[in-house]
């Protein structure tokens, strides 16, 4: 229990940076933080106390594997959900650096105001 | 005395990328090809690899990675990965008439060529991971060397 | 027969990625004529296709809940239709608005990038399979975003960037909340788990079910999650605009939330409430701000935020009559909508400028874009006999028969506005004298025209044959939507 309020906690951090940073830069590793939250929130999902990686070895019994290993299923979930952070993460850090070459500055304020 | 302007990291980062590199890029092709037994498959295994890369071009500079894969092989790479991916796929509709179909003999469990095409299609996610992350992290480089000389000219 | 539903995702992304392998040497018409014809073939199998049902396909052999699932039933076939028509006319109206920008290859990649994505979001039975595909049609609509880089677009960009990530985020916490209640993602699975052990008032669907509404609805471009629309739908090349404004709000926002709280969580009255109040205000803001704007295209983005509302308002009634309503003023918003972005597209390459201050009398000049633009227009105020009347009036008769009196009120409100605003814009830029610079301006080129031409004659035609629309094409997918059973039943198989 303790566990999802942490990642919870987590989530809020990266709500705040991605809020109340002027910097363009430390908005993008709001961003990243959340993602960061929700694949974890997503892998206590499928927890188990006490509980063997989901790896089907040679000598194992079936029965007591299901009994005793974690859920597999949020773990490809979350394979797919990083690669797709990553994309996103990527195309903001271009940006970011052609905003910079634009405008000459990382503050998230005078670009607003340039627009008009 | 002035030499010549060096580039990349100090003499310690770049003897220890020499001996690590070759480390990564055999435990990336294992995490690759024994995707299907262990856990790993064809994402980390690329990243690694490209990790490999993006270490070279840290420690040597731009100038040394792009003389080992150059821009438009690592293009190329891409793309190629990616058609296979498709390619395999419309396979497997044409022969079992759904997308993504396992055509090829499944074997005998927890052996290296077990469980039919999946091998294959981790090769091929490696090839377009690890080209994907090398040439996005190339691209970001030739964008800061453009920054840094505008700055430089400004202040000039 | 159901061999053919993944196509409609794997060719757009086949051909995108040959479109970049063999643009290494020819990059001025491979990429332009492959992308028709790509899009054409798409039409086709959307033809064999059509009528047919409901269609299973099961990605790799392996059957639901266990393995991915593609459904087609009767309104995905309605989304069908509407994203691949624009798609096609917009990609030809794209050959030669693209000329100013000289960057042919990677617009045309990302494009089809766009496509397969969206086309994805409307077949897919699974959620986070729909979460995927989401993200690879709203990744390929930031980069497209942004694509005149020396200009201050890049701004409208960031902020679309950003906001949409976010959106992003909370949706794919909302699909951990049903997996953790469920035990699994496959939407038919997740409704017969909620129908099966009465689980309605939940507090995790609850939850769950706010987390939707909070990343789709900014999406869908619903107040109070509207402001990145005005920002991207303006700063955008035109052909974005229009593949914005008149599908991509419409797949990733309304088709996912019809079919999030239709077909698999069900639709309780705390659900329809927050539509219809966020769909009120919806159509009031984007009124309200349409009236103050200067540059054309803003003030064509506010109105889709205003139209939106409708169409929210209209799921949220949740009556046969009032789903028949939003259903057919989606279709016909994204052709009137998608004319007038083309149109206002027409007008800055001739002209220079999209400012209504500055533009004037283009009657004489440009005939065939001004005609276009007035039928637009006239659809999107609600004006008899073109298309946007007849949806506006079923919308407002299933209102009032419901028994929601002010809402009723609200949405006349909204279509006089909607009316008057539309009026100025037709004073300032089509009729009046010409302003002293737009002296030497020449009629848009023909690839550009033929679209806008087609998109008017659809208003006129759709207009009049509205009762043979809805009958064969919108009945048919209502009654889909409504029928939580019966998908259950066709995609499992009980």
């Amino acid at each position: 229990m303790t566990l999802y309020f942490l990642n919870f906690v987590l989530l809020i951090i990266g709500l705040y940076a991605l809020v109340f940073k002027r910097h363009i830069v430390k908005k993008i590793l709001g961003v990243a933080i959340m993602e960061y939250a929700v694949n974890l929130f997503l892998i206590l999902l499928g927890f188990r106390k006490s509980g063997v990686p989901p790896i089907l070895m040679k000598d194992m019994d079936m029965a007591t594997f299901i009994r005793t290993a974690v859920d597999p299923l949020p773990q490809a979930l979350v394979l797919t959900s990083i690669v797709i952070g990553l994309g996103t993460l990527a195309l903001m850090v271009a940006m970011a650096i052609r905003l910079y070459e634009r405008y000459g500055t990382f503050d998230m304020d005078e670009i607003k105001r340039l627009r008009g | 005395m002035k030499g010549k302007k060096q580039s990349g990291m100090t003499f310690i980062v770049k003897t220890i990328t020499n001996l690590i590199i070759g480390f990564m890029m055999v435990f990336g092709a294992y995490v690759v090809l024994y995707g299907h037994i262990t856990p790993g498959g064809g994402f980390p295994g690329g990243v690694m690899i490209a990790l490999a890369y993006i270490l070279i071009t840290l420690a040597y500079g731009r100038k040394v990675v792009e003389s080992m894969v150059s821009g438009v092989a690592g293009s190329v790479g891409d793309d190629i990965g990616a058609l296979a991916i498709i390619i395999l796929g419309f396979i497997g509709l044409w022969i079992g008439g759904t997308f993504l179909f396992n055509f090829l003999p499944k074997g005998t469990p927890f052996e290296l060529f077990s469980a039919g095409h999946i091998i294959i299609y981790n090769l091929a996610i490696m090839l377009k991971v690890g080209m994907s992350l090398y040439i996005v992290f190339l691209a970001l480089a030739i964008l800061q060397r453009v920054v840094v000389t505008r700055n430089e000219n400004e202040e000039n | 027969m159901s061999v053919l539903l993944p196509l409609f995702t794997t060719i757009p992304v086949f051909s995108a990625i040959l479109m970049l392998l063999v643009g290494k040497f020819d990059k001025k018409y491979f990429p332009r004529i492959w992308s028709i014809l790509t899009s054409l073939s798409l039409l086709f199998i959307l033809a064999a296709i059509w009528g047919k049902g409901t269609i299973i396909h099961e990605m790799g052999g392996w059957k639901p809940p266990f393995g991915v699932v593609l459904v087609k039933d009767n309104l995905s076939q309605l989304m069908l239709l509407v994203v691949n028509v624009v798609t096609f006319l917009t990609v030809i109206y794209s050959y030669s608005y693209m000329r100013k920008y000289e960057d042919y290859l990677r617009f045309f990649t990302l494009f089809l990038f766009m496509l397969a994505g969206m086309n994805g979001v409307v077949l897919t039975g699974d959620l986070f399979n729909l979460f995927v595909f989401l993200e690879i049609a709203s990744i390929a609509s930031y980069a497209l975003v942004g694509y005149g880089i020396d200009a201050e677009e890049l701004e409208a960009s960031f902020k679309y960037l950003i906001l949409g990530a976010l959106a992003s985020i909370f949706i794919l916490f909302g699909i951990g909340m049903i997996y953790s209640v469920t035990g699994s993602v496959n939407m038919a699975d997740v409704a017969r788990f909620i129908i099966d052990n009465g689980l309605a008032d939940n507090k995790a669907i609850l939850m769950a079910t706010g987390l939707f509404i909070l990343g789709f609805g900014l999406k869908a471009g619903l107040v109070p999650f509207h402001a990145w629309l005005p920002d991207a739908h303006s700063s955008a090349p035109a052909p974005i605009s229009v593949m914005l404004s008149g599908v991509l709000i419409k797949v990733l926002g309304i088709y996912s939330l019809m079919r999030i709280f239709y077909s698999m969580i069900g639709m309780t009255s705390v659900v329809s409430n927050i539509l219809l109040v966020m769909g009120s205000i919806s159509m009031l803001v984007g009124a309200f701000m349409g009236f103050g704007q200067d540059d054309m295209k803003r003030m064509f983005a506010f109105s889709s935020i205003s139209q939106m509302g409708y169409i929210a308002v209209g799921i949220g009634i949740g009556t046969p009559l009032a789903i028949i309503g939003a259903l057919f003023h989606l279709l016909n918003h994204a052709v009137f909508k998608s004319l007038l972005f083309l149109s206002s597209g027409a007008i800055q390459t001739s002209t220079g400028t999209r400012n209504l201050s500055e533009l004037g009398g283009l009657r004489k000049s440009m005939p065939v874009t001004s005609g276009a633009s007035v039928i637009g227009a006239l659809s999107i105020a609600g004006v008899p006999p073109f298309n946007g009347f007849w949806s506006k009036l079923i919308i407002i008769v299933a209102a009032f028969s419901a028994g929601y009196i002010w809402l009723g009120a609200i949405l006349v409100l909204t279509a006089f506005l909607t009316l008057a605003y539309y009026l100025r814009f037709q004073k300032n830029v089509i009729f009046g004298e010409p302003t002293p610079n737009m002296k030497d301006v020449r009629e848009a080129p023909f690839l550009m025209l033929m679209p806008i031409v087609i998109f008017a004659v659809l208003c006129l035609l759709g207009g009049i044959f509205n009762g043979w629309l809805i009958s064969n094409i919108i009945a048919p997918a209502q009654s889909v939507i409504m029928n939580q059973m019966a998908y259950i039943s066709s995609v499992l198989g009980i």
